[in-house]
């Protein structure tokens, strides 16, 4: 059964600017402009309006049961669409049908008010959310427990930290049985053990039929939470699908940065007059239905360089260095000796072996094992996605390394239950 | 099971029946103002009594014992501003509450949906209830005063109808504009101070009575007559009120109350675009 049915929404916006050079900058510019402005009624000239479209001819329908994912960069649109959903904002154009009770969480804690107690805001904020007095107090305890705020029941929340703030605003909009749920990146606040926490619960959620549409930058929740995802772009819907397609889409156009860098013109190319840079390539060994790199991705560095010099004892030493410039790892050709030429050097990094987070490469042509001839540092730049299954963590997985290594793990006794 | 239309400028068929819906929201926004408002304070609920009573004091003081003005009723002048005060504080701070509730309420407005019309009723929570404690107050202060209250007491509530009305209506008025233009955040307590003294709120309309154009008095100030209307049910033989006196109040209250509903219902939906 569709819930959601969105014809051609579109929402447009009228910014303004002052035109020319108008804009009034020191304090007697304003007051002249002020004045110009009360005599002229001039308004018209003054300004020029111009149409922003935040969301322009969107369609699509969301099946019961759906979880959704919205992803987009900044100013895609996805928020505007969640506010257009949960009737917060009207649409300029279009038309949308929902079928069922719908709770918006754009904001953990929205309405919580400072001066009051944190019992008296679980039943503000739930009668806000659209929650019935009886359905509060039926999950009053589970709230309180869940947020983990006890002590502090009668405590005006601004007396709060910013933690159990968040916490008790979470812990309330958890409960809400709503059959459509919209979620904005709200998971994006406490620490990551409740962060564990609020994901886990939306998982639940998600389990017991109910339909949700989610918005996060955090891709691997939405990877792990969500069955579709939709990918906006300056206020279109581009992509509509099932998660892990619409996700290799979105995450090839967020990356970017070149996977190669090659210098035909040898005069251009880095180097000195011994050794100069021909190409360094990263090249990925995609899965099936894969374009970009992720941790499950193994791929292969090639380097080629010119050779200026005559029996020269040669290796490279590649380093890969982390986004804060700490070197991951460095390895080593063997030494040759190399004659004037292009020479070439491949290495391949297996799968499972990087982390998610960015790289840089850099790497030194030494001669006889201990002279640097040239350091070309940074020469690449590259992304690793994140990619897991099986787990309702989604929090940053530690470390610069990912290793898959066996790690059994079973039972060893059974404690007899008499 | 509840379907949602969603489209431009669509006026929602179930909205009074969302506000049904939502009358426990309506009841704790009301209960939520009411406990902020004297959280903090020392005597709490109790400055709903001193800050009439103060008015009435430096009043009583600055007309009577120095600018030596008597009202021309002959009624005793403490009566007729204490009368006054309490009955035009109630309009003024339901007036102005109501008229800040869209732009107080900005964190609601722009991240969750209810019947926006919500917000302005329950701001006159306060106001009512600072009127109640003012009117336990000033019904022993009267009889104390040799006033013998009797059955026209049972009109007050008729009164209290129309100021709730009047100030509710003009106020969402004021609230649907505040939105966009906040000139009239400065526009509104103007408003109030001058009306303290338009209206017979120090005085009575019997020191008005010979002007030439005191015909058209309650026609020209509807907001007159239910302040007098107040006096009349608590002081008896009260002579400057009577119903016909009251009919242009009623027309005004109506009609505002058909204009503020028309213009909010207007322009609800896109406060979130403007605030």
């Amino acid at each position: 059964m569709t819930v959601i049915e969105a014809q051609n929404v579109s929402k447009r916006y009228i910014i303004d600017h002052k035109k020319g050079n108008a804009k009034s900058n020191t304090f007697r510019e304003v007051i002249t402009d002020t004045f110009r402005n009360i005599f002229t009624k001039g308004e018209d000239d003054e300004v020029e309006h111009e149409d922003f479209w935040a969301l322009k001819d969107v369609s699509f329908k969301i099946e019961q049961g759906d979880r959704v994912g919205v992803v987009g960069s900044n100013g895609a649109g996805k928020s505007t669409l969640l506010k257009v959903l949960s009737r917060i904002t009207e649409p300029t154009q279009g038309k949308i049908t929902i079928k069922g009770r719908v709770a918006s969480l754009l904001e953990v804690g929205t309405g919580f008010h400072p001066e009051l107690s944190g019992r008296e805001n679980i039943f503000l904020n739930g009668a806000i959310l659209g929650m019935k007095r009886d359905e509060i107090k039926k999950h009053f305890d589970a709230i309180v427990d869940f947020a983990g705020v006890e002590k502090f029941l009668d405590t005006p929340v601004k007396r709060y930290s910013s933690g159990m703030y968040v916490r008790l605003g979470f812990a309330i909009s958890a409960h809400l049985e709503p059959e459509i749920m919209i979620v904005d990146e709200v998971l994006a606040v406490g620490d990551a053990d409740f962060q564990r926490k609020c994901l886990g619960k939306m998982k639940d959620a998600s389990t017991s039929g109910r339909t949700i549409l989610f918005v996060s930058h955090n891709l691997t929740a939405v990877q792990g939470l969500c069955n579709k995802a939709m990918y906006m772009q300056k206020g279109q819907l581009i992509q509509m699908g099932e998660t892990n397609l619409i996700m290799s889409n979105y995450l090839s156009q967020i990356q970017k940065t070149d996977l190669q860098v090659t210098y035909t013109n040898q005069s251009e190319a880095p180097g000195n007059d011994r050794v100069r840079l021909k190409s360094v390539k990263l090249v990925p060994n995609y899965l099936d239905n894969q374009n970009h790199l992720d941790v499950r991705t193994s791929f292969k560095i090639q380097i080629e360089f010119w050779n200026y010099m005559d029996q020269a004892n040669l290796n490279i030493s590649l380093h890969i260095n982390s986004l804060t410039g700490e070197c991951i790892f460095n390895i080593g050709t063997p030494s040759i000796k190399f004659d004037k030429g292009i020479i070439s050097a491949e290495c391949e990094i297996p799968n499972d072996f990087l982390n998610d987070g960015s790289y840089s490469l850099s790497f030194m042509i030494v001669k006889d094992t201990a002279s640097v001839i040239y350091n070309f540092e940074e020469a690449l730049i590259f992304e690793i996605e994140d990619y897991r299954e099986g787990t309702v963590w989604y929090g940053k997985w530690p470390g610069y390394v990912r290793p898959k290594i066996e790690f059994p793990i079973m039972q060893l006794e059974y404690e007899n239950a008499i | 099971m509840q379907e949602t239309v969603i489209e431009a400028g669509r006026s929602e068929k179930h909205y009074w029946a969302d506000i049904i819906r939502f009358r426990e929201l309506l009841w704790i926004l009301a209960v939520r103002d009411i406990t902020v408002r004297y959280k903090q304070t020392m005597i709490g609920v109790a400055w709903a009594i001193v800050r009439p009573v103060m008015t009435v004091l430096v009043f009583v003081f600055a007309f009577h014992k120095v600018a030596k003005i008597s009202d021309t009723s002959g009624i005793d002048f403490k009566i007729i501003v204490f009368t006054g005060v309490i009955f035009w504080n109630f309009f003024a701070a339901a007036f102005q509450q109501v008229s800040n509730s869209i732009t107080g309420n900005a964190n609601l407005v722009s991240k969750v949906y209810f019947p926006r019309l919500l917000m302005p009723l329950s701001s006159i929570a306060v106001p009512l209830l600072d009127f109640l404690v003012g009117f336990i107050v000033l019904v022993p202060f009267l009889i104390y005063s040799g006033i013998s209250i009797d059955y026209h007491i049972l009109f007050v509530p008729v009164f209290l109808f129309f100021a709730f009305m009047a100030a509710l209506s003009l106020g969402i008025i004021f609230a649907s504009l505040n939105v966009q233009y906040r000139d009239f955040q400065q526009i509104v307590p103007l408003i109030v101070q001058y009306g303290f003294f338009i209206c017979p709120v120090a005085y009575s309309t019997s020191s008005i009575k010979d002007l030439s154009w005191y015909p058209f008095y309650t026609w020209l100030n509807p907001l007159a007559s239910i302040i007098e209307g107040f006096r009349w049910c608590l002081i008896p033989n009260y002579p400057y009120f009577t119903w016909n006196s009251f009919l242009p109040t009623i027309l005004f209250v109506c009609l505002t109350t058909i204009i503020a509903i028309v213009f909010f219902r207007k322009r609800e939906n896109s406060f979130v675009d403007f605030i």
